[in-house]
């Protein structure tokens, strides 16, 4: 039978989903035991058991300097960072895309803006960033709201105006003048696109917050990562990784949940 | 409860005449049904009855007046898909008028006024038959379910007009005979003017009090280039002539193919 008509069962579709992470293990181990027992103090590829004990001390014992317990004062930063830059970001993707999707004259006036605005590669802005909001949250929160809000707007935008005609002449032939065609009929139907916009901007938000933690910040995961780079602790940089990802992969699954709850009329809501 | 009278409307698009010289006037309550090969224009004509397309010359008149430039509460709209509003549920579908007309800054009516609007709504179900799913989503019912709420939407501003534009092509045989009844129904109870454009002829001729055909000819001989589509044939029906026309109807499906092939 052709490969493209066999279909893996369930629990093969398991194993066969795991395999590469356990192969990915087991020669990450391999590996760090090869450079280990030639050299006990190796930093480059630390002992699973050495970043579990680094990793355990992170997160429970006070930071002798600062007195905080690092890995929850830096997920914080760096979770509150992110949140109030995809907050702000959904926020304006969402009142631009309608404007642009739905109202021909605004489209007129701010589709070739966000076009050029989208193409600016945001961490050549930053040091502008710094000098406009200074070192501090603001320039943090900026630069992850410039670097995904042009492409969450065309985004929509594009959603917005995929809205079939046919409900649009619909609306208007039952009354609807266009702010009531805005809130009842385009936003309702824009709402399931711009969860969906947020889960793929979640990585590029990623990237610019770590990106701006690494360059100025005293804590944040971007920080501590950068910071440590110094020593080569492998140790901490690993799991640190490990654990943003695990941040990145529990707030995609928080939205894709949302979304399917809050919209079970949509098909973006509970497929994708 | 209206006339309508077209003047001498044209369009063309890009150089291209796609309707030119329709001539056309209805009086109050009929029930008019276009009919035409694909392609000649019969729905771009309804577009145009919508305000949804601007004719290049002529009027639309309602009852004396030149139509509003954009679609109105005057005429009603059933299209063929994408006619019901999926983010509603069936009851929300038929509340969201009122919600319109509250003229509230949120589009929206609360308390007792929704109340009433949801009763209203119920009522209009249990009569279509759609009782029982009210609260579904437009996407868990049939086709025939959804245009039957389709049509029951568009009723619900009371509509000078009511305009279908193939209300009933993607729908197996034994449903839109159902249509056909709850169609008549309707139409017999509010006395609307009606326009129906159809590919199916025995349709045309079952439901129609007047049979339009849309067709491109050449009265002069034959220019070059291409020529618009107007109304070629405007049968008026007695009611008597209506079940003998509808066996006739058949006879005209059989020979339709051959004449969109000539068309190409």
């Amino acid at each position: 039978m052709r490969i493209i008509n066999q279909f893996p069962t369930r629990r093969s579709r398991l194993i066969l989903g795991v395999v590469p992470f356990a192969a990915i293990a087991v020669i990450y181990a391999l590996a760090s035991r090869i450079r280990l027992e030639a050299n006990p103090a190796d930093r480059l590829l630390p002992a699973f058991s050495s970043m579990f004990d680094t990793f355990v001390r992170l997160a429970t014992e006070p930071d002798r300097r600062s007195g905080d317990i690092v890995l929850w004062t830096d997920t914080l930063a760096s979770l509150s960072r992110l949140g109030l830059g995809l907050g702000i970001a959904a926020a304006i993707a969402l009142v631009l895309g309608i404007m642009i999707g739905f109202v021909p004259k605004f489209r007129a006036t701010l589709a070739p803006l966000v076009g050029a605005m989208s193409l600016i590669p945001p961490l050549a802005i930053l040091p502008i960033l710094f000098i406009v909001f200074g070192l501090d949250e603001l320039s943090k929160v900026a630069l992850i709201v410039i670097g995904i809000t042009p492409v969450m707007t065309r985004d929509l935008a594009s959603r917005v105006a995929d809205i079939p005609e046919e409900q649009i002449v619909k609306a208007q032939t039952l009354g609807a003048s266009s702010w009531a065609m805005t809130l009842r009929v385009v936003l309702p139907q824009t709402l399931p696109r711009l969860v969906a916009s947020l889960r793929l901007a979640l990585g590029p938000a990623w990237l610019f917050l770590i990106a701006a933690e690494a360059i100025a910040a005293t804590d944040g995961l971007g920080y501590r990562i950068f910071l440590v780079r110094r020593y080569l602790a492998m140790d901490v940089i690993l799991p640190y990784v490990a654990w943003i990802t695990l941040l990145a992969w529990l707030s995609d699954l928080a939205l894709r949940e949302f979304a399917a709850r809050a919209f079970p009329w949509s098909k973006s809501g509970g497929g994708l | 409860m209206s006339t309508v009278d077209v003047q001498n409307i044209a369009l063309s698009i890009g150089g291209v005449p796609i309707l030119e010289r329709v001539n056309l006037s209805v009086t109050s309550g009929e029930f008019c049904a276009i009919v035409g090969a694909s392609g000649c224009g019969k729905s771009t004509f309804l577009r145009m009855l919508l305000s949804q397309q601007r004719p290049s010359s002529g009027a639309i008149l309602i009852d004396g007046e030149t139509v509003a430039p954009e679609p109105t509460p005057d005429r009603g709209i059933v299209f063929q898909k994408y006619s019901v509003f999926p983010h509603l549920t069936v009851a929300g579908n038929l509340v969201l008028p009122a919600d319109f007309a509250s003229g509230s800054p949120l589009a929206r009516l609360f308390g007792a006024r929704r109340r009433n609007a949801r009763a209203a709504a119920m009522a209009m179900l249990e009569k279509i038959g759609l009782g029982p799913h009210a609260d579904k989503y437009p996407a868990q019912l049939s086709g025939g379910q959804q245009q039957r709420l389709a049509i029951a939407q568009a009723l619900s501003m009371k509509p000078k007009i009511l305009l279908l534009d193939e209300p009933f092509g993607a729908l197996d045989p034994g449903i839109r005979a159902d249509m056909h009844e709850l169609l008549s129904g309707l139409w017999k109870e509010t006395r609307m003017t009606v326009f129906m454009v159809t590919h199916d002829i025995g349709e045309a001729f079952k439901l129609g009090t007047r049979v339009l055909v849309f067709d491109k000819i050449r009265p002069d001989g034959g220019k070059a280039g291409p020529a618009g589509a107007t109304i070629t044939y405007d049968l008026k029906l007695d009611r008597e002539q209506r079940r003998a026309r509808a066996l006739a109807g058949a006879a005209l499906v059989a020979a339709a193919p051959a004449r969109t092939a000539n068309d190409a």
